[in-house]
């Protein structure tokens, strides 16, 4: 018995479903955030667990420039969120909605 | 034997610590659960033999990621608990349980990559921290050069949204001018 592919498929999807789940219910942008942030490492788990088992890098590289892109999200996006909380003294999502529809 | 005792562990732990990020009203909670659950996840790096990207999970993402959010947070009111009003919580949990559906149906479906050949294969004499070394700065040495503009555009970006007062440099005042500007902006306040 030893851990197939399958079983690191499986908990990537289990993860990316926690972190879509919080994605579709949060409606604080800060937990917006934290969501985003689940569903990334979901699929980095999948990367790096493909690369293992095909042996081959590429999975792994893909994983690297995943981090380099969730930092930068991270740098604007708490930037933009700082603004908007200076601003309008709440991030609630219900809050971002200008125009009446 | 080992392997598998710790992978069923440390998946029990890194759900739990998730499902912890989603359910909670607490901010503060939330962002330690969610720094558990990243460095729980590098432990599954270092069970796939990708023990530099584990590394660097921890340091980029409970370093860097995570202490940017804890010093975001002096900004916002985290002290209080959330006020969400889910207007349709059954909405939610079908969207989510379609996708998940659909993402099961996807790993059953015969997959075409199976007799896929590795590009860049896995040299068990370097070592893993060689072995990336060598495919990053060779094959991918663009994406690795863009990468590390957009981070510089990133942190650009991030100082000029958060940062105030960005349109006096003060690298090119003279000291008279600093200490004139200095009081002017004291006497402002005093006046407001």
């Amino acid at each position: 018995m030893s851990v197939t592919l399958n079983d690191y498929l499986i908990l990537s999807t289990i993860i990316f479903m926690i972190g879509m789940y919080g994605a579709l219910r949060r409606k604080n942008l800060l937990m917006l955030f934290f969501s985003t942030e689940i569903m990334l490492n979901a699929v980095n788990i999948g990367m790096a667990a493909i690369s293992k088992f095909h042996g081959d890098l590429t999975g792994q590289m893909f994983a690297f420039f995943i981090i380099a892109i969730a930092a930068s999200e991270v740098a604007i996006g708490l930037g933009l969120l700082v603004l908007w909380f200076k601003r309008n003294n709440n991030i609630n999502l219900d809050s971002l909605q200008s125009m009446k529809g | 034997m080992f392997e598998v005792v710790a992978f069923y562990l440390f998946a029990f732990l890194t759900i739990a610590m998730f499902c912890i990020v989603v359910m909670t009203k607490n901010p503060l909670y939330a962002l330690s659960s969610l720094a558990a659950g990243m460095i729980f996840i590098s432990a599954f790096f270092f069970l796939l033999g990708a023990e530099f990207l584990g590394a660097v999970q921890i340091v980029v993402y409970t370093g860097a990621v995570m202490a940017l959010y804890a010093f975001g947070m002096m900004f916002f009111d985290s002290i209080n608990d959330i006020k969400e009003s889910v207007s349709n919580p059954r909405v939610t949990f079908m969207m989510t349980g379609i996708i998940a559906l659909l993402v099961v149906a996807i790993f059953i479906a015969p997959i075409i990559g199976a007799n896929a050949t590795a590009h860049y294969p896995i040299h068990e004499a370097y070592g893993n921290t060689q072995d990336i070394g060598l495919v990053l700065f060779t094959k991918y040495l663009v994406p690795f050069e863009v990468a590390a503009v957009m981070l510089l555009v990133a942190m650009i970006g991030g100082i000029i949204l958060a940062g105030k007062k960005m349109d006096i440099s003060i690298t090119q005042l003279s000291e008279q001018e600093i200490d004139n500007h200095k009081t002017d902006t004291e006497i402002a306040k005093d006046i407001k």
